[in-house]
């Protein structure tokens, strides 16, 4: 199903999408590690995760995985792995597929590289494209990519499990721009973590046919239909929408509106509702706060009462002392420029 | 069912051979992991007092003056006569009352007053400000793990070599700022003070306490697990040296049952149905206060290997454990309404290094609508878990596991930063699947 | 979120106006702030695309870089933002009074007073977010390690003269801007979120446009209508009426609109270049003007709208008086930016890559003191700050109702007076917690000695209070020192001010624990240009 389409069609259009040189920033600094048979991304590898193997020679072996659809590939990857750890040499396997089981069906994915070490370790290799200045980088990508390479870690270990002398790093080579250059550095990161979280968050997914037994009978989410019917679709999905999402999902703009329009106080946001203990609404919690509705005796109501009032007072003691002193208060600004309104 | 493992022989190997290198060693610095309970106030009055009676005078530095103070008390009742000098702050009421009843014990704000003495203690915070003294041939930094590295690069050039004792699963240090700029960076001022000595000091002996005296052996394989998965430690007592039972019977509501519970398995669960609630909530404050109450009302009695006979578990043996000051209080105030005096109430930063017999756990997530990290931290859950010799009952509100489900790790990962284990997520997950299997439902 | 912020919120999206979350500024702003809007090429780090820059928001300075990936234009980019913004530091920077300044003797460890200039002003830099304070860090870390023919005549790539120095000073407001309350580099989202409460998330308060539609929203429109249009409406081009307030660019301009205009620039520059004759050369470099003058305009298209918000953000901010406090902080920012003149004349190099050991903890600690002075000035400064420390239990009002002498028990007796306090609050007290109120602009202590359990009807209960300083030196308390009964006293549970944290060894004592001492090579070592190869052409 792709979101972004469906979101269109629900009349919420997401601002998403990739600009162009990034796309080609991207392809092009993948191709630069890669190049030569990858010789410099293998030579980062050594440096960092080599241990006491010989460093790889111009003998790395690369094997072609092509094979017919993504079953084809990973079949052929696993063969291309076993081979591989059988010669006892250095490999570099360049965009291998792997399955992994994902609430019930097989999922495929696709690192960007695996090397075979000549004892028989595996090594997942991510090589993204935002930079590493002076050995540091933005820590939501880097988590991101921790998570992700962990889930390749997963699917390896599978492969392994059935691969004599094979053993999987759960050491990960990141590979990124170095400074503000186009030359790669790479850094090592321990996945055990996201490793220990994926798994189990592979163990206690829905199962995907779950959620979709749990829909109406002729639930579908064909853009071609009319926007109240897949807006009826959509709904009966449970929802989870909170202003994460936007950066994440094509159809957060779709979820924001109905959370809005149904007044959810995670509209604004998760940590919202740590306070409002049972008050899930806008409206409810205003009137709690006027005293309008809701159990005095309950510590939120008692809370919120208080802060509405404390609130009140400072204002109103504030709108006072300026009474008392209205040159403080002059309006300094002079007005709205005419150039403002393309944004207003 | 133990073949091959006597925790009393392991134990001492391990104290032996810290001690060995701390009298003997030539290594600048020596770090001992100690799990909860396994005896680490113990190593620290020892390691000092043959430190001083080998002729070697050494500072001690702890985090808070609740622990100095406690050292300080532990120290005379081991050797009443030796010379212990408490550094203070100027500020009013510095130090504990106790101390003045210690005759060995030389008290004062300034340094100077207290040199020549065989061993002399302070706060980390009070030792930054002693300048222009000769250093410490030895020094003890405790609770080195709470300690931030900027904490030990104040007082680090007081001393000359230093035995670092720490708990690596208690809560971590903070600061009130970000630091995320210094992350990676070996000395980076916001990590803890272990970690910056041992990145710069890879090669300096670690040692690790293998043996809990504290935990049960119903605890120590899950506490362990969930918590130390890559340095595991063993209960120093068997399933059966341990025994908990009441000498009323219970009336089947839910306080008796999961205090049943608990006393059979060592665990208990009292799940309130699911709700969102605000973080004081009045039936969960409620029914730890009950879960309390019953559990004095019915004549608990431990039995342990410290005692030949069953010890009655009064109101001072027991603990309550919360996430925030607020629930807390609350929990006093519900103590109070049921008339119950004695009972120890905090939050998990104020239960660190202390031990009860049974404690009763309002779990941090319970009635949440959000997970943050905060409440995953890691830290904080195991110290709650780790505060009993006998029993803990947890009082949370059902959907626990699915709130953390909607809540997936998406920690941020800086270059360069030692992994620390375990994941807050995981090992939250880890604790509730245990807990499930001791579960009773709420039934006034 | 505090509870009394989330209230705030609530109340937004009822209004469908931003609610203030403070009565007065908390920042200060100078009478010329100098506006800078970046925009950064997608997928490069350090690669300028344009940007508008200047103290007149009639007259902004637009400068473009028609090829990203072109290191000479880069180039000339960063040689004319110097000359932008290194003119309105100087500006600052010469003119100064006298002031003192403690110093440590180093021989006798003495203090003394030392007379020194501190800048009467400092040079104040507006950026639209926070990605454009992490971009001004950006560039100053690009850009203080170039060499420039003048450092060395065999640089490869030499840089343009002032960018360097751009770059030093860049990496000083960077920096600076980590310092909880300063105001020296700020971020107008942050400004105006510091000050509102809007009916979005915190998430969609980054998006300076909408923000300011929650604020200030169009006669006849919600806060929640105009933020939206702000978010996605597009034009027939289908581009972004509000672009993204940089540095990053809608991919959607990059694809459609930029990257054509890039291409032709660059066709325009192959074709001059292979131009035989001067007529062919002429003609061919009208075409490479006008794909230059294209792409600038397409610039400045997107960077307008964005130059315009910042200025109407600083509009309302100037609409509420300064709290009194912010004065005090801004004179730490005019000492840290004199600090940083000074060490530019004095010829100091360029700032490490990374801190060493001892200048991270002392950062991290001025920082702390930075956050808990901000936090204690705020609340004392605004009555809603306060509100929100009194709802969590660190601060009341109440009515003096009693006042009863008492002395300590000394030789020379002190007053201790005993404070009886009426109030309907709760603050979190305990035996002998330390309360504090302003008396004169100076905090006053007292501790808390007992509460009076009696709660009438109101809910309001005596709190016991007993005063412990600022009453003079002699046996009766000096005039005007001690409440008296009918006074409404703010009181706090935090202090007013900060001590400073213990002093920490020099960076050449530094301790073994932490690495030991540098090393003599280090600071040449931090300092060393980036090793420039061909391949920097990206």
């Amino acid at each position: 199903m792709d979101k972004g389409v469906l979101a269109t069609a629900l009349g919420s259009p997401a601002p998403f999408g990739q600009s162009q040189f990034a796309f080609m920033r991207g392809n092009a600094f993948e191709a630069k590690v890669k190049a030569d048979g990858g010789a410099e991304l293998l030579r980062l590898l050594y440096e960092r995760l080599g241990g006491s193997s010989a460093a790889p020679g111009p003998d790395v072996a690369t094997p072609d995985l092509s094979a017919a659809g993504p079953e084809g590939r990973a079949a052929r990857t696993a063969l291309a792995l076993r081979e591989a750890t059988a010669a006892g040499g250095w490999a570099l396997l360049d965009h291998p597929m792997l399955a992994l089981e994902v609430a019930g069906s097989p999922a495929y994915l696709e690192p960007d590289a695996v090397v075979v070490h000549p004892d028989g370790r595996w090594t997942v290799v991510e090589i993204k494209s935002f930079p590493m200045i002076d050995a540091s980088a933005a820590a939501a990508k880097v988590g991101a990519a921790a998570r992700q390479a962990a889930v390749y870690v997963l699917a390896l270990e599978r492969v392994a499990a059935v691969t004599e002398g094979a053993e999987v790093g759960h050491q990960v080579l990141l590979v990124c721009p170095k400074d503000f250059s186009n030359l790669p550095t790479a850094s090592v990161v321990d996945v055990r973590k996201q490793r220990a979280v994926t798994r189990r968050q592979l163990t206690r997914l829905m199962r995907v046919e779950d959620i979709a037994a749990g829909l109406p009978e002729g639930t579908t989410f064909d853009p071609a239909c009319a926007p109240e019917e897949l807006d009826a679709a959509v709904a009966a999905v449970p929802p989870a929408y909170a202003p994460e999402c936007l950066a994440a999902c094509e159809l957060a703009f779709h979820c924001r509106a109905r959370s809005r329009a149904e007044g959810a106080v995670e509209a604004l946001g998760r940590s919202v509702r740590g306070e409002l203990g049972g008050l899930t609404t806008v409206a409810g919690v205003l009137a709690a706060a006027a005293g309008k509705e809701g159990d005095p005796a309950d510590p939120t109501v008692a809370a919120l009462r208080r802060a509405a009032a404390l609130r009140a007072e400072a204002l109103e003691s504030a709108a006072g002392l300026r009474a008392e002193a209205p040159e403080a208060a002059s309006v300094a600004g002079g007005g709205t420029p005419e150039g403002a309104a393309a944004c207003r | 069912m133990r073949t091959g493992f006597d925790p009393g022989a392991e134990a001492a190997r391990a104290t032996g051979a810290i001690l060995d290198d701390t009298l003997r060693g030539s290594s600048r610095g020596i770090v001992v992991d100690s799990p909860p309970g396994a005896g680490k106030s113990t190593l620290v009055v020892r390691a000092a007092l043959e430190l001083a009676a080998a002729g070697h005078p050494l500072m001690v530095i702890a985090q808070t003056n609740a622990q100095v103070d406690d050292l300080v008390v532990r120290l005379a009742e081991k050797d009443p006569e030796l010379p212990v000098g408490r550094l203070h702050s100027s500020d009013s009421d510095p130090y504990d009352k106790v101390l003045d009843g210690l005759a060995n014990v030389t008290k004062s704000a300034k340094a100077a007053d207290l040199a020549g003495l065989d061993i002399v203690i302070s706060t980390a915070a009070k030792w930054a400000h002693v300048k222009n003294v000769e250093p410490w041939g030895h020094a003890i930094v405790d609770e080195a793990y709470q300690m931030r590295s900027d904490a030990l690069l104040a007082v680090a050039g007081l001393f000359e070599r230093a035995l670092f004792v720490g708990d690596p699963g208690q809560l971590d240090p903070f600061s009130i700022v970000g630091a995320d700029q210094w992350a990676g960076l070996t000395y980076d001022p916001s990590a803890s003070a272990v970690s910056t000595l041992l990145a710069h000091n890879p090669e300096l002996p670690q040692h690790r306490l293998p043996v809990s005296w504290r935990l049960p052996a119903s605890a120590a394989p899950l506490v362990s697990d969930a918590f130390y998965p890559y340095t595991p430690f063993r209960s120093g007592t068997d399933h059966g040296d341990r025994k908990l039972s009441f000498g009323v019977a219970s009336d089947g509501s839910g306080p008796d049952r999961v205090l049943d519970e608990a006393a059979e398995s060592g665990w208990g669960l009292l799940e309130l149905p699911a709700r969102h609630t605000p973080r004081t909530d009045p039936e969960a404050v409620r029914a730890v206060a009950l879960v309390v109450r019953r559990l004095l009302d019915r004549g608990g009695v431990a039995t342990s290997e410290r005692a030949e006979d069953p010890v009655p578990v009064t109101a001072d043996r027991v603990a309550v454990g919360t996430a925030h000051r607020d629930q807390a209080a609350a929990v006093r105030a519900a103590l109070a309404e049921l008339g119950v005096t004695g009972v120890a109430v905090d939050t998990a930063n104020r239960l660190q290094g202390r031990e009860f017999d049974v404690t009763v756990v309002l779990h941090p997530l319970s009635g949440r609508p959000d997970a943050t990290a905060f409440h995953l931290e890691t830290g904080r859950l195991c110290v709650l878990a780790s505060r009993h010799r006998h029993a803990c009952v947890v009082v949370c509100r059902e959907g626990v596991a699915d709130l953390l489900d909607e809540h997936p790790s998406t920690e941020p990962v800086q270059l360069g930063v030692t992994v620390k284990f375990p994941d807050g997520w995981e090992a939250n997950h880890a604790v509730l699947a245990h807990l499930a299997e001791h579960k009773v439902r709420w039934k006034p | 979120m505090s509870l009394i912020t989330t209230l705030a919120r609530l109340e937004a999206v009822d209004s469908g106006r931003a609610q203030p979350l403070a009565t007065v500024r908390h920042r200060h702003l100078t009478d010329r702030p100098l506006v800078l809007v970046p925009l950064t090429t997608a997928g490069e780090a350090g690669a300028p695309l344009g940007a508008l820059v200047g103290t007149d928001r009639e007259a902004p300075r637009l400068l473009a870089v028609a090829q990203p990936r072109d290191r000479d234009l880069r180039f000339a980019f960063l040689a004319e933002l110097a000359e932008a913004v290194l003119p309105h530091i100087e500006a600052c920077a010469d003119v100064v009074e006298p002031a003192e300044r403690n110093e440590t003797d180093p021989a006798t460890g003495k203090k003394t007073k030392v007379e020194v200039e501190l800048c009467l002003d400092a040079a104040q830099v507006i950026v639209p977010s926070r990605a454009g304070v992490e971009f001004v860090r950006l560039l100053g870390r690009s850009m203080r390690f170039r060499r420039t023919a003048e450092d060395n005549p065999d640089t490869p790539y030499p840089a343009p003269a002032r960018v360097p120095l751009l770059g030093r000073w860049l990496t000083h407001y960077g920096e600076r801007a980590r310092v909880p309350g300063s105001s020296l580099l700020l971020a107008s989202t942050d400004l105006l979120n510091r000050h509102w409460a809007t009916g979005q998330s915190s998430l969609e308060d980054q998006h300076l446009g909408a923000l300011l539609s929650w604020i200030d929203p169009p006669a006849g429109s919600s806060g929640a209508e105009a933020a939206l249009r702000a978010e996605l409406a597009r034009d027939g081009e289908g581009q972004l009426l509000c672009p993204p307030a940089g540095p990053a660019t809608d991919p959607d301009f990059d694809n459609r609109l930029l990257a054509p205009a890039i291409e032709r620039y660059d066709r325009a520059r192959t074709a001059l270049a292979s131009a035989e004759d001067g007529l062919a050369a002429d003609a061919r470099l009208g075409e490479l003007s006008a794909a230059e003058r294209e792409i600038r305009s397409l610039l400045a298209r997107v960077m307008l709208p964005t130059w315009d918000a910042v200025w109407r953000g600083l509009d309302l901010l100037r609409q509420l008086p300064e709290g009194a406090r912010a004065e005090d902080r801004w004179t730490r920012d005019r000492w840290s930016f004199t600090a940083h003149r000074d060490r530019v004349r004095s010829g100091e190099p360029p700032q490490p890559r990374r801190d060493d050991a001892v200048t991270a903890a002392q950062k991290l600690a001025s920082r702390e003191t930075a956050q808990a002075q901000l936090e204690a000035q705020e609340a004392l400064d605004d009555p809603l700050v306060l509100a929100g420390r009194r709802l969590a239990g660190e601060a009341f009002l109440g009515t003096v109702s009693g006042v009863e002498m008492a002395y300590t028990e000394s030789k020379r007796p002190s007053p201790r007076p005993l404070v009886t306090v009426r109030t309907d609050e709760r603050p979190h007290l305990g035996e002998r917690t330390k309360v504090y109120r302003s008396l004169d602009g100076k905090p006053q202590t007292a501790e808390f000695v007992r509460a009076e359990q009696e709660t009438d009807q109101d809910g309001e209960i005596l709190l016991v209070l007993r005063i412990l300083d600022r009453m003079g030196r002699s046996k009766e308390p000096a005039p005007g020192s001690v409440p008296e009964p009918g006074e409404r006293i703010a009181w706090t549970l935090f202090e007013h001010d900060q001590r400073g944290g213990p002093k920490l060894p020099d960076p050449e004592e530094t301790p073994w624990t932490h690495g030991g001492p540098p090393g003599a090579d280090a600071a040449t070592r931090a300092e060393q240009p980036d090793p420039v190869t061909p391949e920097d052409l990206l």
